[in-house]
């Protein structure tokens, strides 16, 4: 099968610093998921960059949620595509780091 | 370091874990609920597809004695029948419990609707429509756990290790994940409730979580382990092509329902050639069909990526609809069209049969230690009946949270010893500063690579001591500290994920080598058949920095059932 390349420009970082975009390529076969891309990232180029998922594949966990072009998603149903593809952590939510939130309902939480 | 303190500590909040918690607090202990990921989000009880196994009578008439001869019979003979007991007499009960939280089994004529899955006798196993058994149970649990205030839920906390103080354990020490902050975590009970291992396989159905925590965490406790050779491959995981939003163990449910065709490259049912026919109907059970898909492939009769093709082109548009309307919505979003094509499939780590070795009151050998779920050996034995998964969950989750709610209200306090920690706390807390660290995650795929290859379900002396002087090659790669940890550190948490996963592959490995024989999920190609002379259990235990093999004779039924 053809590979090709996506582009992904990350935006990186932990909270009280200013964020860093960073961008990657990364080689897919057409039918990949952005979590397999971003799993890719970590395997090959940059094993520190955070991303929060359980159930890998099934969209059963409900985890991996990111923004994707500024719109909320799911890494794990979103294809990668040739060119550029911007990825960030949700908006609406605290920053851990780097694309993990603090998705947890509060009264899960060990700290308020 | 953050302290907590509580009666009963669960570890593991899938569907045994958060059954535990439940019946702990039920018996009047304070509960503290823990899990790495999210609570009631990881784990495989979310994953489940369809079968749960209950003789409940429903379908037809059934007894649990009957359940009970099949999972014996799936077991070959090493089912600790103490346990499999326990699961197939209390099936009823916790099914009937769920019901009445209105999971919302399938009924049909006005009564919960049982199918026929292979290895079972008679229709016995009930299920949530459209492959919602999982979530239909997840979702259900947790509204019972919300309700009850004396369960405190904490999610992204890893436990590291549990504290053990003269030789009891008294506590846990954990990682905060959002933080980085050390825990201490006092309990005068504690419930190891992780699951299974299958994350040590490149293939698999399970959640990124099931490493092999709890193995891990009870051996260097001082617990033993049991049957850790015996992996469980489910035959028709999805191979291709690429879909996404759907979890590989999908095709069981449409097995059920529409029998389906199971065919290699040239076309032709293959099942007959290794022992068992199918004619239109599921009856393969998974031993037998994941090793006719492998000797297909092996004999050059594979599909293209390297599996069997599942064919479901034989069955009427209106009838693949009628069965599974949504899904095939979705399917078509992966441009799949199963009245025009078949798919790929081949064998994926699906269930560990073994773990904790645990009583039927699911104490450990290490006291104030238990284990629930997938994360106790024993039950199932060298190969588990289909359906037994979530029952266990469910049976073992109850009867741990009850006997450790017991144990704890009987103790004064936890005994925790701040000097007993300091070894687990200090791991976390002083940090390798190593400049050549290794990259964590390609290790772990390095793994996941080298367990696939050498220690699948079909095994050979040298695959296996290759795989073994790997492990060890591996585990000095890795190093005795982990890295330095920030929020959310993945390197740090991989390191944590890689030590107990290559103890616990190692603990699979050792068994592997040791039983010279084939049987159920362990088929050694240089001793093809089954002895009666390997009816023998194989314990695992830590002894001072070494692992230690023994064997025991299997203990048989006391008297034949029904």
């Amino acid at each position: 099968m053809t590979t090709k390349t996506a582009r992904l420009h990350i935006r990186r970082g932990t909270p009280g610093a200013p964020a860093r975009i960073e961008t990657f390529e990364v080689p897919f076969t057409p039918g990949q998921s952005l979590l397999d891309g971003l799993r890719w990232i970590r395997a090959k180029l940059d094993p520190t960059l955070a991303i929060r998922f359980s159930c890998i594949n099934a969209n059963a966990c409900k985890e991996c949620m990111i923004e994707l072009e500024g719109k909320a998603a799911y890494a794990c149903t979103e294809r990668l595509r040739e060119g550029d593809m911007h990825v960030a952590p949700l908006s609406n939510k605290a920053l851990v780091h780097d694309l993990v939130t603090e998705i947890a309902p509060r009264d899960e939480r060990l700290l308020d | 370091m953050i302290r907590l303190e509580t009666d009963v500590l669960v570890i593991g909040a899938g569907g045994a874990g958060i059954y535990a918690a439940i019946a702990a607090a039920r018996d009047g202990c304070s509960v503290q609920l823990i899990d790495r990921s999210l609570i009631g989000r990881g784990g495989a009880t979310v994953m489940a597809q369809m079968t749960v196994s209950v003789a409940l009578g429903a379908q037809c008439p059934d007894h649990w004695e009957h359940h009970l001869a099949d999972t014996l019979a799936a077991g070959r003979g090493l089912c600790d029948p103490a346990l499999s007991q326990l699961l197939c007499e209390n099936a009823a009960p916790r099914i009937r419990e769920m019901d009445a939280w209105k999971v919302g089994w399938a009924r049909e004529d006005g009564h919960i609707k049982q199918v026929h899955a292979p290895g079972h006798d008679r229709p016995r196993c009930v299920y949530v429509d459209f492959l919602n058994t999982g979530p239909a149970v997840s979702r259900t649990l947790r509204a019972q756990l919300n309700r009850i205030p004396a369960i405190r839920r904490i999610g992204d906390v890893l436990i590291t290790d549990i504290v053990v103080h003269e030789g009891e354990a008294v506590g846990a020490v954990g990682l905060h994940l959002v933080s980085g902050e050390t825990v201490a975590l006092e309990a005068k009970s504690i419930v190891i409730a992780t699951g299974g291992l299958t994350r040590l396989y490149r293939r698999n159905s399970g959640s990124l979580n099931m490493g092999g925590d709890g193995y891990a965490l009870a051996l260097r406790a001082g617990a033993e382990l049991v049957d850790m050779e015996f992996v469980q491959f489910f035959p028709i995981g999805h191979l291709a092509p690429r879909m996404i939003g759907m979890d590989p163990i999908m095709w069981d449910p449409f097995r059920y329902k529409l029998g389906g065709r199971l065919l290699n490259a040239a076309g032709e049912e293959f099942a007959d050639r290794y022992g068992q026919a199918e004619s239109g109907n599921y009856v393969l059970t998974r031993d037998v069909a994941t090793y006719a898909i492998y000797k297909e492939v092996e004999a050059g009769r594979g599909s293209p990526a390297g599996g069997a093709y599942l064919s479901f082109a034989h069955v009427p548009e209106a009838e693949l609809r009628k069965a599974f309307g949504p899904v095939i919505d979705r399917l078509a979003k992966n441009n799949i069209d199963l009245t025009k094509m078949p798919v790929e499939v081949a064998p994926i780590a699906h269930y560990h049969m073994g773990g904790v070795r645990a009583n039927a009151a699911m104490e450990t050998r290490v006291p104030n230690l238990y284990a629930a779920g997938e994360a106790v050996g024993g039950a199932n034995g060298a190969n588990r009946l289909s359906g037994n998964g979530i029952t266990e969950a469910f049976v073992f989750g109850e009867r741990a949270g009850t006997t450790a709610a017991a144990r704890a209200k009987a103790r004064a306090a936890s005994g925790w010893n701040d000097a007993a920690a300091a070894r687990a706390l200090e791991l976390i807390g002083k940090r390798s500063q190593a400049a050549a660290a290794p990259n964590t995650a390609a290790l772990l795929i390095e793994l996941q690579a080298l367990m696939s290859d050498c220690v699948g379900p079909f095994r050979t002396e040298d695959k296996l001591q290759q795989a073994l002087t790997k492990l060890q090659q591996m585990q000095r790669e890795l190093g005795p500290l982990p890295a330095a940890a920030t929020q959310y550190d993945m390197v740090c948490l991989d390191w944590f994920d890689l030590r107990n996963m290559l103890l616990v592959a190692q603990c699979v490995v050792r068994a592997a080598i040791a039983r010279k024989e084939s049987r159920g999920a362990h088929q050694r190609e240089d001793f093809p058949g089954m002895l009666p002379e390997w009816n023998l259990n194989q314990r695992l235990s830590w002894r001072e920095g070494e692992l230690s093999l023994e064997r025991v004779p299997a203990v048989q039924p006391a008297a034949k059932v029904a």
